[in-house]
């Protein structure tokens, strides 16, 4: 049996903004073909970690390396020829462009093409070469089942919609390693099914190896191979849904104390007889 | 779907990825473009033949049009699709008829070459000057190109060497021994370099570093995780933009017969801006309608503010002014009642009629 290969490894980042402490000592691997999770508190740190990845932000302390390959010091736009791809929390698509153009925008490490050629378009191949990507274009518009609004301007979609163009663009890079931020939030039942789904036909059917912010505790048990838990920038658990789940800090931390979950089952519980009342 | 961007009549569907990717989208549309351009290309043989129907001013005006155009389009690659607002259009302008008149002159080049030469050396230039957008962005950015306005003509009136100190001549051009000094054909010189600029950028739009650009311009955080350099195609576009200027001004030079140190002001620069906010921000076709408006209005508002005084005797002294205000007024309503441009206008009218007499 060889060993996994180690997809990314995280090791001893630390994060600071003046005085706040947003990643405090965080390590963690993920292996090839994992989906791995990230949860924890509002203000945790998780985003900030996700930005350290992708490089928006540069740690003060630790090392990332994908692959093998030292990541801190390389430039943000390196990323998507490493094999980096992400979405983003709050939206973050080219508004104005049509729902193909942004997802060709994915393709942009790929394509050859530059201003010259670009314009020369029949001439220079430039063409031949749009056409090419515009088909592998097109089976991830199938396969994300945004065919319908492929022309529309991004800025007009619905909210599920443009999470899942998000994803597309994303998908478009052809990453090994996929960051998903938030892909479920503000989303009806029906969307995080399909949202669920997708996430795990990309690793499935793409093999990609997916890290994932996700607040959805029942999405992150039922999908995720592993999870780490942050609190406060520090990494206080890690391991299978299962064994993160029953650890005494993450319930502390994040689900809160066992008796106040039943308070607030039945604070829940307390609209459902209203209406009688209302109505009486 | 109640929001329809593009209707298209019934039953036009594409069935290949080359058809979808064109650039008109119906064979009407296409047909349309070529009879256009084949009707622009008939005007001068209209002056010869019928001087009543087409006359020399008219020609004339065609030309400065088509200039104005080429340099309004390059100024949307820079300002409508990578979203950089940039106040020195004009000084990339007159640089551009400068080098080409040096480039004649001094070197004996031929001036159809000249002219895209000078585009080249413009580009240079440009890129030079579009170093600041590699840190500067939104009206800092603006403040920057506002320094390179005032730069370039402070180096026009210095420059002796390159411009005189006041201004030089710029010969019409010659083709294989005929002199195309007459201006229907210039016409043609003009009207070539306007369907290459307008196919060049069509392209660019469709093809990876236009989108790129578009890209920067609308979330430059998520462009950059795409891979694209956000330096490279900040201070790329201010070099494709100043292209455009350079090749426009040359022609501009030659046109006129002489290049004054004096002609290229802030007021043109923000006139180019007018154009491309008229005409529609980041459409091809709308530097072209905008470049006509601007072009158009004074000498419409001048006759309109004659026609008034000979209704009203009494504003004879005035006309003057109320042709200024005229101007004013029409620009101010344009932007209220259709902000979005010209090209806009004429997108709403298509779709009106796409559907006729379904529209609604």
């Amino acid at each position: 049996m060889t060993q996994p290969e180690r997809m990314l490894e995280v090791e001893g980042v630390s994060l600071r903004f003046g005085g706040v402490r947003a990643l405090n000592n965080v390590s963690f691997h993920v292996e090839r073909g994992e989906l791995f999770s990230i949860i924890g508190p509002n203000g945790a740190g998780k985003t900030s970690l996700l930005n350290c990845i992708s490089g928006r932000y540069r740690p003060n302390e630790g090392s990332i390396r994908f692959r093998g390959e030292q990541l801190l010091g390389r430039s943000i736009n390196d990323r998507a020829r490493l094999g980096i791809g992400r979405t983003f929390q709050n939206l973050a698509l080219f508004g104005h462009m049509s729902v193909l153009d942004n997802i060709l925008v994915g393709r942009h490490h790929l394509l050859k093409n530059n201003v010259i050629t670009g314009m020369l378009y029949w001439a220079s191949g430039a063409r031949r070469e749009e056409l090419a990507h515009r088909k592998r274009v097109e089976e991830i518009i199938d396969f994300l089942e945004i065919q319908h609004v492929r022309n529309e301007p991004a800025g007009t979609l619905s909210y599920g919609l443009r999470k899942r163009v998000e994803l597309a663009r994303a998908v478009a890079i052809e990453p090994e390693l996929i960051l998903l931020d938030e892909p479920m939030a503000g989303m009806n039942l029906e969307e995080k099914e399909d949202m669920a789904r997708y996430i795990v036909d990309l690793g499935q059917e793409f093999n990609m190896t997916i890290v994932m912010i996700e607040h959805d505790m029942g999405v992150v048990v039922d999908l995720s191979d592993r999870v780490i838990v942050l609190d406060f920038g520090k990494l206080i658990a890690g391991g299978t849904p299962e064994e993160v789940m029953a650890d005494e800090h993450v319930k502390r931390a994040y689900l809160g104390e066992e008796d106040e979950l039943l308070h607030d089952e039945e604070a829940e519980a307390m609209p459902s007889k209203q209406p009688e009342g209302v109505g009486a | 779907m109640s929001h329809v961007p593009y209707p298209r009549p019934c039953g036009d569907f594409r069935t290949t990825y080359a058809e979808d990717a064109s650039l008109y989208k119906t064979r009407p549309a296409f047909r349309a473009a070529v009879a256009i351009t084949l009707l622009a290309a008939l005007m001068p043989i209209i002056s010869w033949t019928m001087p009543a129907v087409v006359s020399t001013a008219m020609i004339s005006n065609l030309i400065q049009i088509g200039i104005l155009a080429i340099a309004a389009l390059g100024l949307n690659v820079l300002v409508g699709f990578t979203g950089q607002i940039s106040l020195g259009h004009a000084a990339f302008f007159g640089f551009g008829a400068f080098s080409s008149a040096y480039l004649v002159n001094n070197f004996s080049v031929p001036v159809l070459l000249a002219i895209p030469a000078a585009g080249i050396v413009t580009a240079l230039v440009g890129f030079l000057f579009g170093l600041p957008a590699a840190r500067l962005k939104g009206l800092y950015l603006a403040i920057a190109t506002l320094a390179a306005q005032f730069i370039l003509e402070d180096f026009f009136a210095r420059a002796t060497w390159f411009t005189e100190g006041y201004g030089v001549t710029a010969d019409r051009p010659v083709l294989a021994g005929l002199s195309l000094a007459d201006d229907r054909w210039f016409y043609y010189v003009v009207l070539f370099w306007v369907i290459i600029s307008f196919i060049g950028v069509s392209n660019l739009r469709r093809s990876r570093d236009g989108r790129a650009f578009v890209a920067v311009r609308d979330h430059y955080l998520s462009a950059e995780i795409m891979g694209i350099n956000l330096t490279k195609y900040r201070v790329l576009s201010f070099g494709v933009s100043s292209f455009f200027a350079g090749l426009a001004g040359a022609l501009y030079g030659h046109f006129l017969g002489f290049v004054s140190v004096e002609a290229f002001t802030i007021l043109l620069s923000i006139q180019f801006l007018a154009m491309i906010i008229i005409g529609g921000l980041g459409s091809v076709t709308g530097s072209l309608l905008g470049a006509a408006f601007i072009f158009m209005l004074p000498p419409t508002m001048q006759s309109f503010a004659s026609s008034l005084a000979e209704i009203f005797p009494a504003m004879q002294q005035g006309v003057a002014y109320v042709k200024e205000m005229a101007i004013g007024l029409a620009i101010i309503l344009f932007l209220i009642l259709e902000p979005e441009g010209l090209i806009h206008l004429w997108r709403r009218i298509r779709a009106s009629w796409k559907l006729f007499p379904f529209s609604h």
